[in-house]
């Protein structure tokens, strides 16, 4: 698919940066095709690359699609069939997520287990644009110029996902959680229950969206505050505090670009035309619901 | 052990309140951090790559372009506002609360993939809750619009994450039981499941709240731009 936007980018004479655009979804082809072949450092320059060319030299393309009118008449025409493909896709991905994890060919099960859910959503990605191609019969070419439309919409922030998931593996050998925690530790007064609680679950959620994941907040906080204070000195409850700390942790991930698959890329998909935006309306849940886990834990853990 | 690996996170926060290129951004602090630890430039590039290659999979999400993209061509946007249009008692608000009711419940019963982003919210809730803000409102503007989206990509991901914790088999209750069994406690994810539940009520509570009040306050939004 990124082969065929970065060839259909080259030939768009209507974008006077068409080249960078060609050269960064090419890259990015190349990436998914050979990344295993090359090397941790080749790839790594390819990062850098595409750091570089999406930071500085990328444009809109002017790709062929259909005008307002066009659609209107065409939505009355197709009526609710139009729907079609679209429910496909949550209907095969649900049905995938059952079913895939259980199948096996030749003893060896079909799909990897811990990739199931993102293996049968392709899966009802991939039948819906059947599913779409052969019902609409359109150009043979829309499906690559229309997701050139979206993806030039999208520009760089296309890997920023994925940027993001290699930062958080250099924090991780950085040994950064490690200092998080000891800064958690020995700064904060944490005499009082009270104070436990509220380090602990205001520290999941701030050290969430420093690494963009509760999970690997939680088993930090958690060695650091929660069972040693909380459980040990405090005499709390473990089952309350592991749910409600992750709850907490959870928080977090509502207010963080880090945070990339919810964030980020939904304001991407949606062509919002600030990145943070979806987290700017999620901001005003996030806190006050924080505050609620760490009243919800001081009640509750120390009585069960 | 030394705190100059914090320095990443510095650099992090720094570049995107500048509002540098985030990309740039991350690249400076994962150097910053990675040199600060000790790490000789090449293999800071090297542990990028491999990462950057190792996390692949989260792009599969991309591959729903092409499929949107199609959908949008034959007026699939234009046809749910249509279908909302007939709907007379739908707004933004309600229609947003409806769909963080659903997601939840269905992430509770174990149903995470049915909804998502790029499942249910791109090609259907938003163009919705924009129909049924057109409809009740006239043309909007771009800034209400993509208000509009934010709280509908919003209302999946609070639906999502406070609903799923209530299904036992989910990945955060079997890490958070791996965890504590380690720490020497034993417990039964249906507990930890059990006190998932006052959390998952408040969430609905404070974020179906903001929705409710949500078509007040795009109703007022479109007045002062008016004016």
């Amino acid at each position: 698919m990124f082969a065929g936007i970065a060839v259909r980018s080259l030939g768009d004479r209507a974008n006077r940066r068409r080249c960078g655009n060609a050269a960064f979804w090419g890259l990015l082809a190349v990436s998914f095709l050979f990344g295993s072949e090359l090397g941790d450092l080749a790839n790594g320059v390819l990062v850098l690359a595409l750091t570089a060319i999406g930071a500085f030299a990328m444009g809109l393309g002017s790709p062929k699609t259909t005008s307002v009118a066009q659609r209107e008449a065409s939505a009355r025409a197709r009526g609710n069939a139009i729907f079609m493909p679209a429910l496909l896709i949550p209907a095969v991905a649900i049905a995938g997520t059952l079913t895939l994890g259980k199948l096996r060919v030749g003893g060896a099960p079909l799909a990897d287990p811990k990739q199931v859910t993102l293996i049968a959503l392709a899966l009802g990605i991939i039948i819906a644009l059947i599913a779409a191609v052969v019902r609409f019969r359109p150009p043979a070419l829309a499906p690559v110029e229309e997701g050139r439309r979206l993806a030039d919409a999208i520009g760089w922030a296309i890997i920023l996902p994925q940027l993001l998931a290699s930062l958080g593996a250099v924090f991780a050998i950085s040994r950064v959680g490690a200092a998080v925690g000891r800064i958690a530790t020995t700064w904060l007064p944490l005499g009082h229950p009270l104070a436990a609680v509220v380090a602990y679950c205001a520290g999941m959620a701030l050290f969430t969206m420093v690494m963009g994941n509760a999970f690997a907040a939680f088993p930090v906080m958690t060695a650091a505050i929660g069972v040693p204070l909380i459980v040990h000195r405090f005499g709390g409850d473990p089952a309350i505090m592991g749910a409600v700390g992750m709850l907490s942790g959870f928080c977090g991930t509502l207010a963080t670009p880090m945070a990339a698959n919810y964030n980020i890329v939904p304001a991407a998909l949606l062509e919002l035309p600030d990145r943070n935006g979806v987290i700017r309306v999620q901001i005003p849940t996030a806190i006050p619901l924080l505050l609620c886990n760490i009243v919800l834990m001081y009640t509750l853990v120390f009585r069960f | 052990m030394s705190l100059w690996p914090l320095l990443g996170i510095v650099v992090l926060v720094a570049g995107f309140a500048a509002g540098i290129n985030p990309l740039i951004v991350i690249v400076a602090a994962a150097l910053t951090t990675g040199v600060a630890a000790g790490l000789s430039p090449l293999h800071i590039i090297a542990a990028l790559g491999k990462a950057y290659n190792d996390s692949r999979y989260v792009s599969i999400i991309w591959l729903v372009l092409p499929v949107i993209g199609l959908l949008e061509r034959e007026g699939l946007q234009e046809r749910a506002r249509m279908l909302i249009a007939r709907v007379r008692a739908a707004t933004v608000g309600r229609l947003l609360i409806a769909y963080l009711v659903l997601r939840q419940v269905t992430a509770a019963l174990g149903l995470t993939s049915l909804c998502g982003q790029a499942q249910t919210v791109r090609p259907l809730i938003a163009p919705m809750a924009e129909a049924a803000a057109e409809i009740r409102m006239g043309s909007i503007s771009s800034r209400i619009r993509y208000l509009i989206r934010a709280y509908a990509a919003s209302a999946d991901n609070v639906g999502a994450f406070f609903g799923e914790d209530i299904f036992i088999a989910v990945s955060s209750i079997l890490l958070i039981k791996g965890f504590l069994q380690q720490s020497g406690y034993d417990i039964a994810p249906l507990r930890l499941s059990l006190w998932a539940i006052p959390t998952a009520l408040m969430a609905f509570a404070i974020h179906g709240l903001r929705l409710w009040r949500l078509d007040a306050r795009l109703k007022r939004l479109a007045r002062e731009e008016r004016s």
